[in-house]
């Protein structure tokens, strides 16, 4: 058990160094002056030029390599070229927006694959089963850009019930007018997690109910019911929290595409835009975020698993 | 019986796409080009089955050609994948040690940044182009397969029967040739097929973004990318683009689907679940 912890700790850690190796050499390979003689992206000059400075090309490779290591250690993660002030603030800025709507849709999301991923699973096959298989199949292949554009056309044009884009109305801002807003946008994301949510909770709870304890339960001539409270559902409920662990770097990212369509104010949109704008600080800076993000969550998500399940100590 | 309902419909959608994309040119009421500065924005018509566009261009004959591009882009990419990572696996499973190790942390690395990032990322810094971005695709698809070929591999090496090819004095090429690679086929297979759909979204994305393929080149991307300004006043322009892309996804993801259950694979593979972004 420690031993296998252990292990997944250092392959933890030299993950994440491979990440920094990984996010600092595609930098590198990015063109830096350039930049200057670009006036359609709108960089500040001045930025640009002390980012420059702080890149230290005439130094070997390893020694920026090094330098910058250490000012990340430190918390610096450098000033936007676009906006002039520290990537961190920015960031940290636009959290709460992206937190607002991923949070809403994974809890919706998750109940709702839930309570019908355990539903389908205990009948197999039937026409309810084959029905929210296939639509989740279509939910997995709707592209969320395009699912926003469709749900705009209707809700917004063709019966203007909601807003398009945005998070608030200029002048308002009151709940009310930020849950309208956030309704389009939460509709496509909560598509898009229930679809992939409840194929899994199915095949959890559908590989639960194939071990022989399950069998053995109903041979001793327990109801279905207790069989499926008692037996069936605390096993499935493992990797079932090991998904929703995987989904955590989702709730702080936010849905990058989702929220650029909707305009909304988030993480997400922050991350395109400012790729598009090729506002290299901040671009490093979110894919260290991001991958980091993604490596801890498998972390825990194995060391779920380990403390659960006896077999892999 | 389901599965292979799956799969048939999935395998004729893919064969319809296929065709509408290789016979574009014969198929196309209209050059996918050709301007027109009063016929723009028109509703679907018999002249013009799924509208024009801002320019006055033919919607429907530029939604045939982007199936070209989305469709070799999904493909190719995934191509590009299957061998980097076939590759990569056999190498990583057959040397063990060091080399093992080296290859499945590089592509643990790669994998938890997500797709969408890496490939927003590398397309911003170099100049966005179509072979660029089945590239990035491939770059972002190839560790999966590493693993899965991996996993395979040091699984089926238990096997009696390699065990018995082995007693019967196989040399080690032999062995991976003739007897590790036909039986991992299957598995890499119906992750081939599931590579597919991902790399169409992702191109179809990128593009959306102005990150992709780009104009004059009519991909569905682009096309949608330019119905959002027009979103208000022509359903059609960004209605039949996107639900292309969806239809196309959708037939992968079906096949891939109805394959898996053919060959009797499970769907629980924990280590293959990834986040949505």
């Amino acid at each position: 058990m420690k031993s296998a912890l252990v292990r997944r700790f250092l392959q933890t850690v030299i993950v994440l160094f491979g990440v920094s190796v990984v996010t600092f050499l595609v930098m590198h390979a990015a063109p830096g002056h350039p930049l200057q003689a670009n006036p359609e992206l709108r960089l500040d000059p001045t930025a640009i030029e002390r980012w420059l400075q702080l890149r230290q090309l005439d130094q070997p490779l390893i020694f920026q390599y090094l330098a910058w290591l250490s000012r990340v250690f430190r918390g610096d993660f450098g000033e936007s070229l676009l906006y002039n002030r520290p990537v961190l603030e920015l960031m940290g800025e636009r959290l709460p927006s992206t937190l607002l709507l991923t949070l809403s849709a994974f809890a919706l999301a998750m109940f709702l694959a839930v309570a019908v991923g355990i539903k389908i699973a205990t009948q197999q096959n039937s026409w309810l089963d084959r029905l929210v298989c296939t639509i989740s199949l279509a939910g997995i292949s709707v592209p969320n850009f395009w699912l926003g554009m469709v749900l705009v056309l209707l809700f917004a044009y063709r019966f203007p019930i909601l807003p398009a884009v945005g998070m608030r109305t200029p002048g308002d801002g009151s709940i009310l007018d930020i849950l309208q807003h956030m309704l389009l946008p939460l509709l496509v994301m909560v598509a898009g997690n229930f679809a992939r949510y409840v194929r899994y909770v199915r095949s959890a709870v559908l590989d639960v109910m194939q071990q022989d304890y399950v069998k053995a339960a109903r041979a001793r001539g327990l109801g279905e019911n207790e069989i499926l409270y008692r037996h069936v559902l605390p096993n499935a409920a493992m990797p079932i929290i090991t998904v929703a662990a995987l989904s955590l770097p989702m709730l702080f990212t936010g849905a990058m595409v989702a929220e650029y369509v909707f305009a909304w104010p988030g993480l997400g949109r922050f991350i395109i835009t400012s790729t598009m704008a090729r506002d290299y600080p901040v671009i490093m800076t979110v894919n260290l975020y991001t991958a980091s993000l993604v490596a801890i969550a498998n972390f825990i998500a194995d060391v779920l698993y380990l403390l659960i399940d006896p077999r892999l100590r | 019986m389901r599965s292979n309902i799956s799969l048939f419909t999935g395998l004729i959608l893919i064969a319809f796409l296929v065709t509408l994309a290789i016979l574009a040119p014969v198929i196309a009421t209209h050059d996918p080009a050709t301007t027109s500065a009063e016929k723009w924005l028109q509703p679907p018509s018999s002249e013009h089955f799924f509208g024009t566009d801002r320019l006055g261009r033919d919607i429907f004959s530029r939604v045939l050609y982007g199936a070209r591009v989305s469709l070799s882009v999904g493909m190719l990419s995934t191509f590009v994948s299957l061998g980097i990572g076939t590759l990569l696996g056999l190498l990583a499973s057959y040397y063990g040690g060091l080399v093992d190790v080296i290859i499945m942390r590089f592509a643990d690395v790669v994998l938890v940044f997500p797709s969408m990032l890496l490939a927003i990322t590398l397309v911003s810094i170099f100049e966005p182009a179509l072979w660029l971005v089945i590239l990035v695709i491939a770059g972002t698809g190839w560790p999966s397969i590493a693993r899965l070929v991996r996993s395979e591999v040091l699984r089926l090496r238990q096997s009696d029967f390699v065990a018995s090819a082995r007693l019967l004095g196989a040399k080690n090429r032999r062995v991976v040739w003739r007897h590790l690679l036909p039986n991992a086929i299957g598995p890499v297979l119906v992750a081939a097929t599931l590579c597919v759909p991902a790399a169409v979204m992702t191109e179809a994305s990128l593009s959306y973004l102005g990150l992709g393929v780009q104009p004059p080149t009519p991909t569905w991307g682009n096309m949608l990318r330019d119905a959002q300004l027009y979103l208000r006043f022509a359903w059609w322009y960004a209605f039949f683009p996107g639900f292309f892309v969806f239809i196309t996804v959708f037939a992968f993801h079906l096949t891939g689907e109805g394959l898996r259950q053919a060959l009797g694979l499970s769907q629980t593979a924990r280590r293959g679940w990834r986040a949505g972004s």
